[in-house]
């Protein structure tokens, strides 16, 4: 079971790519504007959260 | 199934540039963007070497908004170097309207030839023995093309390397985080592009303003992730509160990332990787249009040498890797050794060291001219990067 998530605040996301770079897991898509999560292959490491110059990715509990 | 000779993948100045070259040479070429506007939203901060531009293309007032006279870089307790007019030009020179430049280089590829299709992602590459089949999305559907072999010129977020076996994922201190603001109604001295340095204001980068003409200017940061505690807006938003610079007029914000760390190998079987997504921007500078460029076309050159000889073998493809060596590579490796010792250097050694050239005659304007004169007034300091410049 999934104990964490990553939270993507969409109002600040800058839609720049920068969080694509550094993901090992290719978890991650930017569409056009949209940025996506795959939930099946993200393990909630937190390199893109470090990379995000906007600051508009967390890691949060559930 | 519609069978091409090459796809591109991505098309700013890199997959351009190669797309281009590659019709030129009579190949059948597809370049496929996922953005529904070409250029847009910028990622760039604009500024080329004016010399190395027109070396490459012919330079059409349209999409050039400024041009500037020099440079001014300032230490962390901010000593200045200045480099004025006729030594300028080399690192900086050209201020683009990226907007525009990129549609006009895709533009070229599509007269010489080539395919070109917008809002059409790569979403996947299988692997045949013969050939390659490339999946794309296009505004919603799935489908496919073959090719004899691909080109990456997807940027950072690239994923075409990574299909074919290249691991181009990036690290948290081989990437600056950037953001920038376009300012306009700017009181700023505009005829100069300016470098703020040090790591209390920009941990493992810089600050940057370079004008675009009209009293505006691209005012930015790049941070490395691995050295900053705060995201590179919170270190941006500082700044320009400490220097006073009014934030009432910005008319863009743009974000984005470079990579500053080159890998050995942008080939391998059916594969090319050129610009950002081979990453061939400067470790220092940040700079990746000319070489994106360079790369396109050198990328474009061999690549159809291989559709000519029918041979993709990764044997074949890696005179890519020694032409682009050739070129640039070389200053990317030694740039990428000059990073790692400003990297360490402390904010105070770096103000010496620029308080050193305050009254020296910089013959020219570019990282090699500069270094050898700090090598020259600091051969105790910097002892270890002489045989890398002279
Ligand atoms: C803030 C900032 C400031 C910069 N300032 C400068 C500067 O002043 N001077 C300079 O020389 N360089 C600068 N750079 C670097 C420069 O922007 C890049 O090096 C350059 O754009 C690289 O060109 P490219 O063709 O490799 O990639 P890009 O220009 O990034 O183009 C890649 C394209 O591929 C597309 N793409 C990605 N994935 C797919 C896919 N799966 N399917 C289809 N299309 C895809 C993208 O949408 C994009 O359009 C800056 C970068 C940043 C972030
Ligand atoms: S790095 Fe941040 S701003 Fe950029 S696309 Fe990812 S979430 Fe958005
Ligand atoms: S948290 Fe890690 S795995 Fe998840 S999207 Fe970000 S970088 Fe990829």
């Amino acid at each position: 079971m999934q104990s964490k998530r990553l939270i993507i605040n969409r109002f600040k996301c800058a839609y720049c790519g920068a969080c694509i770079s550094v993901c090992k897991n290719n978890a991650n898509e930017l569409v056009e504007t949209f940025l996506r999560i795959d939930e099946n292959k993200c393990n909630c490491c937190g390199l893109c959260v470090k990379v995000c110059p906007m600051n508009a990715l967390s890691i949060e509990e559930v | 199934m519609t069978e091409y000779d090459v796809v591109v993948v991505g098309a700013g100045p890199g997959g351009s540039m190669a797309a281009k070259t590659l019709a030129e040479n009579g190949v059948k070429v597809l370049m496929v963007e996922k953005r529904q506007e070409i250029g847009s939203p910028v990622r760039c901060a604009e500024g080329v070497s004016k010399v190395e531009l027109e070396s490459l293309v012919e330079v059409k007032k349209s999409w050039i908004a400024a041009e500037v006279s020099g440079a001014k870089i300032y230490s962390p307790d901010n000593s200045v170097i200045v480099l004025s007019e006729e030594q300028a030009g080399n690192e900086v020179g050209y201020v683009l309207e990226r907007k525009i430049f990129d549609r006009w280089l895709a533009k070229q590829a599509a007269k010489a030839g080539s395919e070109v299709m917008v809002k059409t992602s790569a979403i996947g590459i299988d692997k045949k023995r013969e050939h390659l089949v490339i999946k794309l999305r296009r505004m919603g559907e799935v489908f496919e093309v073959s090719a004899k072999m691909v080109i990456g010129a997807d940027g950072v977020e690239s994923r075409v390397g990574k299909w074919m076996g290249l691991d181009t994922t990036l690290k948290l201190n081989e990437v600056e985080s950037c953001v920038q603001y376009l300012i306009t109604n700017l009181k700023y001295e505009m005829d100069y592009c300016h470098f703020w340095l040090g790591h209390s204001r920009s941990p493992g980068g810089y600050i940057w303003l370079f004008p675009k003409g009209n009293s505006s200017g691209n005012f930015g940061i790049g941070v490395m992730p691995s050295m900053a505690k705060e995201p590179a807006k919170v270190y941006l938003d500082r700044f320009l509160n400490e220097v006073g610079i009014d934030t009432s007029h910005v008319v863009e914000v743009v974000a984005g990332a470079v990579p500053v760390s080159p890998m050995e190998k942008a080939s391998t079987e059916r594969c090319l990787l050129v610009g950002d997504a081979a990453r061939h921007a400067d470790p220092i500078t940040g700079g990746g249009i000319i070489n994106a460029m360079k790369g396109g076309i050198i990328a474009g050159k061999v690549a159809a040498e291989a559709v000519k000889n029918n041979d993709f073998s990764s044997k074949f493809l890696s005179k890519y890797d020694r032409l682009w060596k050739e070129d640039f590579g070389k200053t990317l490796e030694r740039n990428k050794i000059l990073q790692k010792k400003l990297l360490k250097m402390d904010d105070k050694t770096m103000d010496k060291l620029i308080k050193s050239l305050s009254d020296s005659n910089l013959k020219e304007m570019s990282i090699t001219g500069i270094v050898k004169e700090l090598i020259k007034k600091n051969p105790k300091l910097l002892w270890d990067l002489k045989s890398l410049f002279f």
